[in-house]
């Protein structure tokens, strides 16, 4: 390989990658390089996702059902409790949920909805567990989660129920929204970014799509939205 | 060590293929299920044909400035508390992973989807080891059961039944739970609990990388079962394995890509998961991983840089090319020999197995072009199965009966009056032959087409004489 004795993969795949590709050795990094990644360019932006309200929560809220994932539209944050009760009571689970210590939901008023909320890290076989999400994606009516204490990642896949509370004020139209977004927060990202769009599913059995494979089997958003007037 | 194939037996794996009346069943579910989702996909998206262009662009141009997006990559990881390993080979790949899994003290690891942990059979490295490597992918995990290779790259159990699937969960989880083996919804939630435990049990957990963005240092993975954030997100350790063509500018760039790739692979909006990795676990996090390794695989790709096959290292692995196929679709998978089936299969593994353990591959086709045409990065698929034939050719590895055969031809074809007296004379005999049917049930020297099917008769003129009547007749 014209590489010196005891030369480390690193140096041996660069070295190749560099023969291949007709340079000489290492070589400065060119401009296009070193533009592109300070200053990051939007590709192709679907125009099915530049919208105003009304109309990018009627697609959120479309793109989402057509995932599998279920929506209720709610006036307030308030509400939240209530809508968890009656997501217990329909799917006929026991009127229980798990929400982590940090999450900015443990300082609702649990008291009115007759859930038993316990604030803990979500365990595998968690009938309910309940999530923020930063920010909902029109286009594919996904939801956006960062990891940290106010949503632990293993939250968002060991439960069997993942609710949901989205904002309407989170809502964007776009993946590249997110990015932007992030970015003025100021990056690094957290640990883990999650697009999640609707429930875990496998179609590896006979092309059978069935939900539920590894993760959630269900979705539901909670989408607070103060001109839902519901 | 390069990439492992049994593409030698291709003819006899096809025989196998074309008589297994279960797999031609399960086949045929690929036409009606993945195609027709792409198409209705792909007319939702008006900008689909717009965003084909951008991607291939990308691609091209990470590819030109691979090295230093490479270096950029690295740089983003380590600065984020993560490491990246550069492996030759696989087995490199494989040395570097157990190491890692030895320091963790690690006996149980869990895994996500990764056809490059296929390529270099990590799962016999790690287990030839004392490491209990587990597949968790619903059809990762069926095939392992079975003791097979995943026959699609984005299905890995097409070719497998329900009642085979039943049969595989009788051998290794014993009796069957109380909702029995005759549904696909019961034997998924068998397979879910059992492997749930393991992904709590496991010490390391690995997962391939559709992406790996420079910019940020992070890797994505693209699921729609969840395993993959089970298998990254529980234990102590995730290591994520790709190849050194996978790294992407920008976040942007990953998002144009994850656009076009789940449309062409399973024709949703959206995978359900499509994950983003930075680094490990933060000081204030209370989960997730605490280590977070990247190895970046090359086994033979640098090599295919500034060749004519640079192209499909644009490849993103959607499995479009394998579900339009006319061949992938009569032969699955398997007959390959090889974890890289159908057309991309047929480019790709010669290129990393060598030609002639793989020159049957680029064969394999029929030239129809329906892969280049739902390619989301424009791969010149039938091009480069060209470029392969040529090469074999060249090499003199070609069946000797083939190579007399295009002597001969070529032969007559330079001697334009000896050609034809001989096409004439030859048409004539096949319409004679071909009878009032007009068309032969068998062929000299031409049993590999009647064996499937018949050859219609020629009009018992050649087009040269035709021509020439033709423009007498005017
Ligand atoms: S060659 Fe193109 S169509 Fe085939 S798997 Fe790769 S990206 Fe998909």
């Amino acid at each position: 390989m014209g590489m010196p004795p005891g030369a480390s993969g690193r140096d041996q795949v660069l070295a190749s990658v560099r023969r291949a590709l007709g340079r000489k050795g290492e070589a400065p990094e060119p401009e296009a390089v070193t533009a592109r990644l300070a200053r990051p360019q939007q590709n192709t932006i679907p125009m099915r996702a530049q919208l105003q309200q009304p109309e990018l929560t009627e697609l959120f809220l479309s793109m989402a059902a057509d995932a599998q994932a279920t929506v209720v539209r709610l006036p307030s944050r308030e509400r939240v409790p209530a809508a968890v009760a009656d997501f217990c009571r329909e799917h006929g689970l026991s009127a229980q949920a798990v929400i982590a210590p940090a999450s900015p939901l443990a300082d609702l008023d649990w008291s009115t909805g007759g859930v038993a909320v316990e604030t803990r890290a979500v365990r595998s076989g968690d009938p309910v567990a309940l999530a923020t999400a930063a920010a909902g994606i029109a286009e594919t009516g996904t939801l956006a989660l960062l990891s940290g204490p106010e949503n632990p990642v293993t939250g968002n896949f060991l439960p069997d129920n993942h609710l949901v509370v989205l904002e309407e004020r989170d809502l964007l139209g776009t993946p590249e929204d997110l990015w932007a977004m992030l970015r003025e927060r100021g990056l690094p990202l957290p640990r883990t970014v999650n697009w999640i769009t609707g429930p875990s599913r496998s179609g590896d059995i006979e092309m059978t799509m069935l939900m539920g494979a590894h993760g959630p089997i269900r979705l539901h958003i909670l989408f607070v939205d103060a001109g839902s007037g519901a | 060590m390069t990439l492992a194939t049994q593409s030698r037996n291709f003819p006899e794996q096809v025989r196998v293929a074309r008589a297994d009346g279960n797999l031609q069943q399960a086949l045929g579910r690929l036409k009606f299920g993945l195609t027709l989702m792409r198409g209705a996909a792909v007319d939702r998206l008006p900008e689909f044909e717009r965003l084909r262009d951008e991607a291939a662009a990308i691609r091209d141009h990470t590819l030109t400035h691979l090295d230093h997006y490479l270096l950029r990559f690295e740089q983003a990881v380590t600065e984020r508390g993560g490491h990246v390993h550069f492996a030759v080979d696989a087995e490199s790949a494989n040395a570097i992973i157990l190491e890692i899994c030895r320091e963790a003290g690690a006996r149980k690891v869990t895994k996500g989807k990764s056809m490059v942990t296929e390529e270099i059979e990590l799962n016999e490295h790690l287990a030839a080891h004392g490491i209990e490597c587990l597949e968790t992918d619903l059809g990762e995990y069926i095939v392992q059961l079975r003791r097979e290779r995943p026959s699609h790259i984005v299905a890995p159990a097409i070719h497998v039944l329900k009642s085979q699937v039943a049969d595989a969960f009788a051998e290794h989880h014993g009796e069957a739970p109380p909702g029995g083996r005759d549904e696909a919804a019961s034997l998924m939630a068998e397979a879910r609990a059992v492997i749930r435990r393991h992904f709590l049990e496991a010490d390391v957990g690995i997962t391939g990388a559709n992406f790996a963005i420079a910019e940020t240092g992070t890797t994505v993975i693209v699921t729609n079962e969840g395993n993959g954030d089970l298998t990254q997100s529980l234990p102590k350790v995730h290591i994520a394995v790709t190849g050194i063509e996978k790294v992407v500018p920008t976040l942007e760039d990953a998002s144009t890509l994850i656009r076009l790739l789940s449309r062409s692979a399973t024709g949703q909006e959206a995978a359900v998961y499509n994950t983003f990795s930075t680094g490990p676990r933060r000081a204030e996090d209370p989960d997730g991983p605490e280590a977070f390794h990247v190895v970046l695989v090359d086994n033979g790709r640098s090599s295919m840089l500034g060749s004519e096959f640079q192209e499909m290292l644009r490849c993103i692995r959607c499995g479009a090319c394998l579900n339009h196929c006319p061949v992938y679709g009569q032969v699955g998978g398997q007959a390959y020999g090889s974890v890289y089936p159908g057309p991309m299969g047929a480019v790709l593994t010669p290129s990393l197995a060598g030609i002639d353990a793989a020159g049957h591959l680029p064969n394999a086709s029929t030239f129809c072009g329906a892969c280049e045409a739902v390619c989301p990065v424009r791969i010149p698929l039938p091009k480069m199965m060209r470029h392969w034939r040529e090469r074999e050719f060249e090499s003199g590895l070609a069946p000797r009966t083939q190579r007399l055969g295009l002597g001969i031809w070529r032969f007559a074809a330079r001697r334009p009056r000896l050609y034809r007296t001989l096409a004439a004379a030859g048409a004539r005999l096949l319409r004679i032959a071909g009878g009032r049917r007009g068309y032969l049930r068998r062929l000299p020297l031409g049993r590999g087409w009647t064996a499937w099917r018949d050859l219609p008769a020629p009009a018992g003129e050649t087009f040269h004489a035709a021509w020439r009547r033709r423009r007498h007749e005017r």
